[in-house]
Formats: C-alpha cells, sequence, structure tokens
C-alpha cells in the first residue's frame, strides 16, 4: 500500500501520459475535425495534468484557459462556420505519406535513443524555487507559484512581456482584417 | 517505488511532436495542419516543463507562457486565412490552394 502511494505522481503521469497520445493521433487520423477538435481538447487537459506534476501550476491553468478555453472555441467555431459537408475528403492523407512517415520514425528513434540514453537525477532539488521571489527590498518571499512568475515577469522579462502585448494586438488586426468580407 | 524523470517528459514530448509532424505533413485538410502545429507546440512546452523542473528554475514556465501567447496569436491569425480562403474556394483542402501558383 506504502508503495502504491509513493508510485501516485508516477501512475498519474503514466495514464495521462498515454491519453495524451491517444487523443494526439485521433487528432491526426480522424476524419471529422470536429472529432478532432475534442480530441485535441483531451490532449491539452492531460498536458496540463502533466504540467501540474512537474510544480507549473500557474502554466496548467493558463494551459486549460487560453488552450482548452480560448483556441478550442476558435477552432470550434471555425469548423462549425466551414460547411462539415464539404469538408470530406476524398483521401484522407495527401503528400509523401511513406516518406513522412519513415522520417517520423527516424527521428523517433534517434531523438528517442538519445532521451533514453541522456541520464537525469530523479527528483526535485529545491522545490522552493517555483513558489519563492526576492521582492524589491531584497526579502525572500515565499507565497505561490503564480507570485513568483509574476514578479519574474514583470521584472526580468517585463520586455518581452510588452513585446508579446504587441504581438497579441498585431495578431488581433491581422485575424480581423482577414476575416473581413472584402 | 517508480520515479517520473525529465526522461519520461522527453520520451512523451518526442512522440506528440512526431504525431504533429505527421498530420502537418500530411493531412489535406488545413483546420486538421492547424490542430497538428498545437500539438507540436504543446509538446515543446511540455519540455520547458521538464526542464525547468529539472534545473528548479522559473525561466522555463516564464518561456511556456510565452509560448502559448504565440500559439493564440497563431491559431487567430491561421483560422482567419482559413476563413478568407474558404470565402474564396469554399473548400478547406489544402491542394486546393493554388492561387500563387504560376
Amino acid at each position: 500500500m506504502n508503495a502504491l502511494v509513493s508510485s501516485g505522481p508516477a501512475i498519474v503521469f503514466y495514464v495521462f501520459a498515454a491519453l495524451a497520445v491517444v487523443f494526439a493521433l485521433g487528432v491526426v487520423t480522424l476524419r471529422n475535425p470536429m472529432y478532432g477538435a475534442l480530441c485535441l481538447l483531451g490532449t491539452f487537459l492531460s498536458i496540463a495534468v502533466l504540467f501540474l506534476l512537474r510544480n507549473a501550476e500557474l502554466v496548467a491553468v493558463v494551459q486549460i484557459f487560453v488552450y482548452g478555453g480560448g483556441i478550442m472555441v476558435l477552432f470550434l467555431f471555425v469548423i462549425m462556420l466551414v460547411n462539415l459537408h464539404k469538408l470530406q475528403e476524398a483521401r484522407l492523407f495527401g503528400g509523401p505519406l511513406p516518406g513522412v512517415i519513415v522520417l517520423a520514425v527516424l527521428l523517433l528513434g534517434l531523438f528517442g535513443w538519445v532521451f533514453v540514453q541522456a541520464q537525469f537525477a530523479p527528483g526535485l532539488a529545491q522545490p522552493e524555487m517555483f513558489t519563492s521571489f526576492v521582492d524589491q527590498h531584497g526579502k525572500l518571499q515565499q507565497l505561490g507559484n503564480s507570485q513568483a512568475v509574476a514578479w519574474n515577469l514583470y521584472t526580468k522579462n517585463l520586455l518581452p512581456f510588452e513585446i508579446a502585448s504587441i504581438f497579441l494586438l498585431v495578431a488581433m488586426i491581422g485575424a480581423v482584417v482577414l476575416g473581413r468580407r472584402q | 517505488m517508480l520515479v517520473i524523470t525529465t526522461n519520461h517528459y522527453l520520451v512523451l514530448s518526442l512522440l506528440l511532436f512526431a504525431i504533429g509532424l505527421v498530420g502537418i505533413a500530411t493531412r489535406r485538410n488545413m483546420i486538421t495542419v492547424l490542430m497538428s502545429i498545437e500539438l507540436v507546440l504543446n509538446s515543446v512546452n511540455l519540455n520547458l516543463i521538464a526542464f525547468s523542473y529539472q534545473h528548479s528554475d522559473l525561466t522555463g514556465q516564464i518561456f511556456a507562457i510565452f509560448t502559448i501567447t504565440v500559439a493564440a496569436g497563431e491559431a487567430a491569425v491561421g483560422l482567419g486565412i482559413l476563413i478568407a480562403f474558404f470565402r474564396l474556394r469554399e473548400t478547406t483542402q489544402l491542394d486546393q490552394a493554388t492561387e500563387l501558383k504560376g
């Protein structure tokens, strides 16, 4: 029983990793894009759980909000907007399918071998690194993952943050212009 | 006792990346190609978070948030292009996109 409890995170990892891969296969192989989008939602949620296992609570929540909420609604709207009957593909796959699959298997083999060979120490040396930050008075604060990420984002990474906001503005204007009726 | 190391995350991320790559290169439906791109971006995020944990460094999580931002913008613009293309051709098949062929 004790061994089962201590292996809990590992079991959660294996379950949700398997779910993520199965849903990802669904995205690529299902004919109906609506089912594909729902499979994609399953992958997003499984990956959010895997983020939680790696002390990334804020990123997991952002993943659910932005991917599971925003991007997924965008996809579903567009799928409903374009006529589903016209989406029936004569052939599901086009292009150099055998070549691409050979390439993907080679990639899997090469990187898989490297990744299995690489040795990483298990466990986390300093879990408090994800929940602490040094504030403007030089005092060490122990609050939470959101506060630590926010502090880091608004001090060390302020310029990338501003660039990201400009990027979002440009993307929004671009999407509106593209979607407007001529 | 089972322990999850960074290797597990790398292998999972590699699997998702390969699946997404096959989707991008072989599917002919534009919507599915865009969804495959999201899969690839998500596998990258998984790597960033795994290495952030490995090195006890928050920078990986910050970077993952920026990746999600870029993915959101990319999805919006990509789907905008898709809508514009659908208006023009009444289809979302990529092999019908021959406007720029000489």
